[in-house]
């Protein structure tokens, strides 16, 4: 316990020693270069060094990005990206215009004002704190004594002039380190924290960048919809209902024929039955299309089970769930056929001989893993079989990764945010 | 023959009881709901229980729920299954205990009214039942193997039928030849597919389904 604190301690020094002079020297300096280029505008010149001067900015803060999460666990949500370089004569100056107007650009510059003060502070404090124990004991162990002569030196409030006060300072020293093993990790954590409070995009930016998302999500879901009630439509109108029109015409001749030519209408008796059985199997795959009887019936894991049962490879299911614990339909359906057209592009496209799927459940999200053992190469984003995938999850904040080296194997991995119940 | 029935559409199950009724069943209880079929069950004496997989209040898997459960309560208790649906995860949930007497049929097989009844008699029997669409699905996924590959057209309808829960006689029957060449098929596939030979209808299906299911 005392041993783990006083090794947090310790790192968070040395951490914040490392932080110091970038917090100092570099926020310093780019502040510097960016006002220098803003003020440069007027002149023409500022619109070519601003972006570059920002750029500089870009990397530093990121770099901080990473560290808060690496050292302190603190999460700065990223930036916008950058607006992209125009092309033409007026392209620089409506790029730095744009930038201007950037709400992250002040930001960035309040930024750098605040780290290279007090984000300088909370760095070098966590081990300034912890060195007041050598330099204390510095002095009472003989330090004092050429220090007297020059008239005693002040430790911190202690005026050290002989052995007695000497030994005094050396215990402030040690108690200032212990307070450092309490507070080192926290002022760290201190620092990033306003880094956060500074460079982060406010709330109302978060939701704007929300909103577009969600408007975006909302039509690729209606559109799927409208295709899905279509596609319903017409196999229902070409399918089953076509059949069963051709099972009542049938069933009319035979009423006609049944006694004048009873060979006849049992033959066409047996043909309406024939065309029964096909409309009912039509029926099934109708509904198997749109909510599977497993996923109603048993919910997702069984529903998959199901699935890999049916499938020509070997597929290997694992389930991580809590028993009997189900996701909302609508959520359950999207994971559902997403898994569904993912192993049926990896039997189709893959060249595999072996497929596994694993679904398990952890902090808020429902986790589904579709690997397989063939070729390689599938690609995620536009065009691909997997942006249906993608947008199919998009409509519930869910995110797909694919990773497929050529040689293989491919695993795609998807995770959609959710509660079970 | 005494039977206890579960099924929740109206039509459907009145159509069933005068069916059963027509070939001289005796409908002992005729149940729309998974409470009312475990008390039934744990109630009556019946010599098979006909089931509908999906029945309120749950309207999800209620129906095999029931049925699995009254057979952990009375082993071997025969349980045919009726379904809009066939999926082999539930044909193996309810192969799984190996006692026999299971079916699992699609609904639409009540079409044909004396191939039902003869599914319901081999249940109550103590033989199985498998709807065909399930075992062309396990032939389908192995349609690769080497095994099945080796088979004769003849022997695939064989193993087929076979793997439906059917006696040699009923196969001899359905495929017009002599029991004796069935009995000359059965013994083939059984040495092709590398099975213990057996008599038993049902230790019989098992082992076929068991080596379709394999890999």
């Amino acid at each position: 316990m005392a041993a783990s604190k006083a090794r947090d301690a310790f790192s968070a020094g040395v951490r914040g020693l490392a932080l110091a002079p970038i917090a100092l020297v570099g926020s310093l300096l780019l502040f510097i270069l960016s006002v220098v280029a803003i003020a440069l505008i007027p002149a023409g010149v500022g619109v070519f060094t601003l972006p570059w001067a920002l750029r500089g900015v870009r990397a530093h803060a990121e770099r901080r990005t990473n560290l808060a999460l690496r050292w302190s666990g603190v999460r700065i949500p990223p930036p916008r990206p950058a607006a992209p370089a125009r092309p033409g004569l007026a392209g620089p100056f409506l790029r730095c215009a744009a930038l201007l107007r950037d709400g992250a650009t002040w930001r960035a510059l309040r930024w750098l004002l605040a780290d290279m003060t007090a984000g300088f502070l909370t760095a070098i404090l966590p081990a300034v704190l912890l060195l007041y124990v050598v330099y204390g004991w510095a002095i009472a162990l003989g330090a004092w004594r050429p220090l007297a002569g020059a008239g005693g030196v002040w430790f911190l409030f202690v005026h050290v002039t002989d052995r007695a006060s000497g030994y005094a300072a050396a215990a402030l020293g040690t108690a200032i380190c212990v307070l450092g093993v309490f507070v080192g990790p926290a002022l760290l954590r201190g620092h990033f924290r306003l880094t956060r409070a500074l460079l982060a995009p406010s709330r109302e930016i978060e939701l704007e960048r929300r909103v577009d998302r969600l408007t975006e999500t909302r039509h690729d879901a209606v559109d799927a919809s409208a295709a899905e009630l279509r596609r319903i439509e017409r196999d229902l109108h070409d399918g089953a209902q076509a059949r069963l029109v051709a099972m009542g015409m049938d069933l009319g001749v035979v009423e006609a024929l049944i006694e004048k030519d009873p060979q006849q209408a049992r033959r066409l008796v047996a043909t309406a039955r024939a065309a029964s059985a096909e409309a009912l199997t039509e029926l099934r795959d109708l509904v198997r299309g749109i909510h599977p009887p497993v996923l109603a019936e048993r919910g997702l894991p069984d529903a998959v089970r199901a699935l890999a049962l049916r499938l020509p490879v070997p597929t290997e299911v694992t389930v991580d769930v809590p028993h009997g614990a189900r996701a909302e339909a609508p959520v359950e359906s999207a994971a559902y056929f997403a898994v569904s057209e993912l192993l049926t592009n990896a039997v189709k496209h893959a060249g595999a001989d072996r497929l596994w799927v694993d679904v398990s459940y952890a902090r808020g999200a429902l986790r589904v893993l579709v690997g397989d053992n063939g070729g390689g190469g599938a690609k995620a984003g536009a065009g691909g079989g997997l942006s249906g995938v993608e947008r199919r999850l998009g409509t519930f904040d869910g995110v797909l990764a694919v990773s497929s080296p050529v040689g293989g194997p491919t695993v795609v991995t998807m995770e959609i945010p959710c509660a079970l119940s | 023959m005494r039977v206890v029935l579960a099924e929740d559409l109206f039509l459907l199950r009145d159509g069933l009881v005068r069916m059963l009724e027509a070939f001289s069943f005796e409908i002992l209880a005729a149940v729309e709901s998974g409470p009312e079929l475990t008390r039934a069950l744990s109630e009556l004496t019946p010599d098979v229980a006909i089931v509908d997989v999906r029945l309120p209040p749950s309207h999800t898997d209620e129906g095999l729920q029931c049925a699995l459960a009254a057979r952990r309560a009375r082993p071997g208790l025969p349980v045919l299954v009726l379904s809009q649906h066939v999926e082999q995860l539930y044909a193996r949930e309810l192969l799984a205990d190996g006692t026999g007497g299971v079916g699992y049929l699609l609904k639409d097989r009540v079409f044909d009214a004396e191939q039902f009844i003869d599914a319901v008699r081999r249940v109550a029997g103590g033989g199985t039942a498998m709807d065909p669409q399930v075992i062309q699905q396990l032939l389908a996924r192995r349609e690769r193997d080497r095994p099945l590959g080796m088979l004769t057209p003849r022997e695939r309808e064989v193993m087929e039928l076979m793997a439906q829960g059917r006696s040699n006689t009923a196969i001899a029957e359905r495929l017009v030849v002599t029991e004796r060449a069935v009995a000359k098929h059965t013994s083939n596939i059984f040495a092709k597919l590398g099975l213990p030979v057996s008599d038993d209808d049902n230790r019989r299906v098992l082992a076929v389904l068991a080596h379709l299911d394999r890999g």
